[in-house]
C-alpha cells in the first residue's frame, strides 16, 4: 500500500424510489490497498462497490480512477473486475473456459491464454480442475474460479462483494488468509465488501465503517477498535459497554456516577458524551478497592474466559474474565485511564443500550408495542 | 425414502398409466395394425407403396414448416429477448399479449386470415383506399399465405419457451459479462444465448411438430392447391377404404417428427438432466 490515489469517490449520493441509499460519500481509495467497506446490511456499502464497477449510475458527485471521471464509462470499459456475491460463474462454460473468458474477449492468443489460465489455477490452488463442469464444483472451488476469472484480466481493482458470504466457518477463515495472500503476491488493489466485522478486521489495511448510507469511520482495523468515534462504530465492531457520561474537563469524564481519568481531550467544558469501555478491558478487582461495584446476573462459560454480565447501578455491564464468578456475586470493577474511549454524541447515541438483550431485535420481539423493524 | 412412499409411487401414477395405454399405447397400435393391413386383410407393405403419390405432400409440408419455423424463430427469439428485459410488471402484459390469440379457436383464427389476405378483403380494401380501385395484392391461395398461417398461429410456441428459459437466466451472469469486458452484444451471443439453447429447441420442436402435421390452414389459405400431409391424412381417414394408408402416412410422418426431434435434441445438452422446458 502507498499513498498514491487510485480511486476518488466525491461527494456521491443514490437514491432508490425515493429512498436514499447513499448520503455524499467521500472516499480515497490507495493503490495496493486491502480496503474493506463493512456495515449491517442496507447501509450501501454493495451499492457503493456496484458504482465503482459501473453497474450504478450515482445521482451525485464523481467517481474519479486513476485522475479521470469515469462516471459515464460503462462496465465493460472499466480496469475493474469483480468477485460476485454468489460467484456468477457462467454455466454453459468449464472451469478453464470460466478464467479464459475475460481473455478470449480482448482476442489473446491461444497459447498465452493457456498460461496465464495455468497461472491462475496455480494462484487458487486449483491446478487439475481444468476441464470440469462448474455446477460439480464445491461452494469454495467455485469461489476460486471466480477469483481466478477476474484475476486474470489484471484488473487494477479486484471488486469482492461479500465472497465469502456462503463458505462455512473454517474454509472462511482459510480462504480470508488466502485472499489477503494473493492481494499481496498481485499486488492489486482490493475493495472488499462484508458485514463481518471480525473478517474486516482480519484482513483490511484500511476499514469503512457504514451505515444509514453515511460513512461513519475510516481508519485501520486497530483505530477502528481501539477508537471508535461514534456510538454505531463502537456497537458494531466487537462487544462495547457504551454509556452516556459528561467530559467534565480535558482528561476527566464521568459516567455511572462516579469520575474517572481518561486519555480524551478537546471537548467542550461539562459537554454530553458516549463513552466506551470494552468488555475484556475491564479488571475485576476487590469491592474495597473498586472504582464501581456491582451485581452478577449471568455468566456464560467461553472457553477461554467467562463473559459476565453485571448489574451496576441498573446497567448492564458485560465483563470478560479467566476467573469464575456465580450469579448473585457481588463485584468490584476498576478501569484504567487508556480503556476509556470518549465519542461525540451522534444520531447514533442511546441507541444501543446496555446488555439486558444481546440484540436490538430481541428488544422488538419482547416488546408487545413496537413496531416490526422490516 | 421410506417404504410408504416408495408403495404410493404406482398408485400416483395409476391414472396417467389408465389414460396412456387408452388414449396413447392402444390407438398407435391401431395405426400401425391398420398401416400394415393389406386390401385383402393380410400383412402387407402396399399402403406403403401407395405413398409414392403422395411424395409432393410430405416434402411440401417438411419445406413449408421448416421456412415457418426459421421464421418463428427469427421473429420469436428478438421478441422473447425484449420481453425478458422489461420490467416485471410489463413482462406479463406483453406474455399475455402473446398468449392472447391462443385462447382463440384455431380453425378461428385461420378464417379470420382469410379474409384478412383475400382479394377482397381487409388488406387490400384498404391499400384499394389508399392506391386506388385498381391496386390489388395478390395473397391468398399462395404458398407464402400458407406458411404465414402457419407462423400466425404457431409463433407463440417459440416465444414462451425461449421467454421462460431467458427469464431464468441470472441477470448476475450478464453483470458478470460486461465486468470482463463484453459490450451488451457480445454479452447476448457470448451468454445469454448459449444459455438459452434449451428454450430455442423446445420452440423449434413446438413450432415445426405441429406445423408439418397440420391441416386446415392450407385448405383455406392456400385455396386446396398445396396439399400438406396433414390434409392428405384428413382425406385418407374420411373414407373407410383408405384408412389403411392414412395409417400408413401417419407413421412415416411420426418417424419423420420422432428423427426431427431426437436431431435437435443433439444440440440442447441440458436435456439429459431430464424435464422438458415449455
Amino acid at each position: 500500500m502507498n499513498n498514491e490515489k487510485l480511486i476518488e469517490l466525491r461527494s456521491i449520493s443514490k437514491s432508490y424510489d425515493g429512498e436514499q441509499v447513499l448520503r455524499s460519500i467521500n472516499l480515497d481509495i490507495h493503490r495496493k490497498e486491502f480496503i474493506t467497506l463493512l456495515g449491517p446490511s442496507g447501509c450501501g456499502k454493495t451499492t457503493t462497490l456496484r458504482i465503482i464497477a459501473g453497474f450504478v449510475t450515482p445521482d451525485e458527485g464523481d467517481v474519479i480512477f486513476d485522475g479521470k471521471r469515469i462516471n459515464d464509462l460503462p462496465p465493460h470499459r472499466r480496469n475493474v473486475n469483480t468477485v460476485f456475491q454468489r460467484y456468477a460463474l457462467f454455466p454453459h462454460l468449464n472451469v478453464y473456459e470460466n478464467i479464459a473468458f475475460g481473455l478470449r474477449l480482448s482476442k489473446t492468443p491461444d497459447e498465452e491464454i493457456k498460461t496465464r489460465v495455468t497461472e491462475m489455477l496455480t494462484l487458487v490452488n486449483l491446478r487439475g480442475f481444468e476441464k470440469r463442469d462448474v455446477s460439480s464444483l464445491s461452494g469454495g472451488q467455485q469461489q476460486r474460479v471466480a477469483i481466478a476469472r477476474a484475476l486474470i484480466n489484471r484488473p487494477e481493482v479486484l471488486l469482492l462483494d461479500e465472497p465469502l458470504g456462503a463458505l462455512d466457518l473454517k474454509l472462511r477463515k482459510d480462504m480470508q488468509v488466502e485472499l489477503r495472500r494473493m492481494q499481496q503476491q498481485t499486488g492489486i488493489t482490493f475493495i472488499y465488501v462484508t458485514h463481518d466485522q471480525e473478517e474486516a478486521l482480519s484482513m483490511s489495511d484500511t476499514v469503512v465503517v457504514m451505515a444509514n448510507g453515511e460513512i461513519q469511520q475510516i481508519g485501520t482495523p486497530e483505530k477502528i477498535y481501539n477508537e471508535p468515534e461514534n456510538a454505531f462504530v463502537a456497537d458494531f465492531i466487537g462487544e462495547s459497554n457504551i454509556l452516556n457520561g459528561t467530559m467534565i474537563k480535558d482528561y476527566t469524564v464521568s459516567f455511572a456516577g462516579q469520575t474517572f481519568t481518561c486519555e480524551d481531550a478537546g471537548f467542550e467544558p461539562n459537554e454530553p458524551v458516549d463513552v466506551v469501555v470494552r468488555p475484556e478491558d475491564i479488571d475485576i478487582v476487590p469491592v474495597d478497592k473498586a472504582m464501581l461495584t456491582g451485581e452478577v446476573t449471568a455468566v456464560t462459560f467461553k472457553g477461554d474466559y467467562y463473559e459476565i454480565i453485571a448489574d451496576i447501578d441498573n446497567f448492564k455491564w458485560m465483563i470478560e474474565t479467566t476467573d469464575a464468578f456465580r450469579a448473585g456475586d457481588t463485584i468490584g470493577i476498576s478501569i484504567d485511564p487508556y480503556e476509556i474511549q470518549v465519542m461525540k454524541k451522534s444520531e447514533f447515541s442511546g441507541m444501543f443500550g446496555d446488555y439486558s438483550t444481546f440484540s436490538d431485535e430481541m428488544d422488538h420481539l419482547s416488546d408487545p408495542d413496537g413496531e416490526a423493524s422490516e | 425414502m421410506t417404504g410408504r412412499t416408495r408403495d404410493a409411487r404406482p398408485v400416483a401414477a395409476a391414472p396417467h398409466m389408465v389414460w396412456a395405454v387408452l388414449f396413447i399405447i392402444a390407438p398407435l397400435i391401431f395405426v400401425a395394425v391398420y398401416s400394415f393391413r393389406g386390401a385383402d386383410g393380410g400383412f402387407s407393405f402396399e399402403n406403403f407403396a401407395a405413398l409414392g403419390d403422395y411424395t409432393d405432400a410430405f416434402v411440401r409440408s417438411a419445406s413449408y414448416s421448416l421456412i415457418a419455423t426459421v421464421i418463428c424463430l427469427v421473429i420469436g427469439y428478438p421478441l422473447a429477448y425484449a420481453i425478458s428485459l422489461c420490467s416485471p410488471r410489463t413482462q406479463r402484459v406483453l406474455i399475455m399479449m402473446v398468449m392472447l390469440p391462443m385462447w382463440i379457436n384455431f380453425l378461428i383464427r385461420t378464417y379470420a386470415i382469410m379474409k384478412l389476405l383475400e382479394d377482397t378483403g381487409f388488406i387490400n380494401g384498404t391499400l384499394q383506399k389508399i392506391f386506388g380501385e385498381d391496386f390489388e395484392l395478390h395473397m391468398i391461395n399462395t404458398p407464402g399465405a400458407v406458411i404465414f398461417g402457419m407462423v400466425y398461429d404457431y409463433l407463440p410456441y417459440m416465444v414462451l419457451p425461449i421467454y421462460t428459459v431467458l427469464s431464468k437466466i441470472d441477470p448476475k451472469l450478464g453483470e458478470a459479462a460486461a465486468d470482463l469486458g463484453c459490450s451488451k452484444v457480445q454479452t447476448l451471443f457470448r451468454v445469454t444465448l448459449p444459455l438459452s439453447v434449451s428454450g430455442v429447441v423446445s420452440g423449434i420442436t413446438m413450432v415445426f411438430v405441429p406445423s408439418i402435421s397440420t391441416f386446415y390452414i392450407s385448405q383455406k389459405l392456400g385455396g386446396g392447391q398445396y396439399l400438406l400431409i396433414g390434409d392428405a391424412i384428413e382425406t385418407a381417414f374420411a373414407s373407410t377404404s383408405t384408412y389403411s394408408v392414412g395409417a400408413a402416412m401417419s407413421l412415416v410422418l411420426m418417424v419423420i417428427v420422432l428423427i426431427s426431434t431426437f436431431i435437435m435434441n443433439r444440440f440442447d445438452k441440458d436435456s439429459s438432466k431430464g424435464g422438458v422446458v415449455i
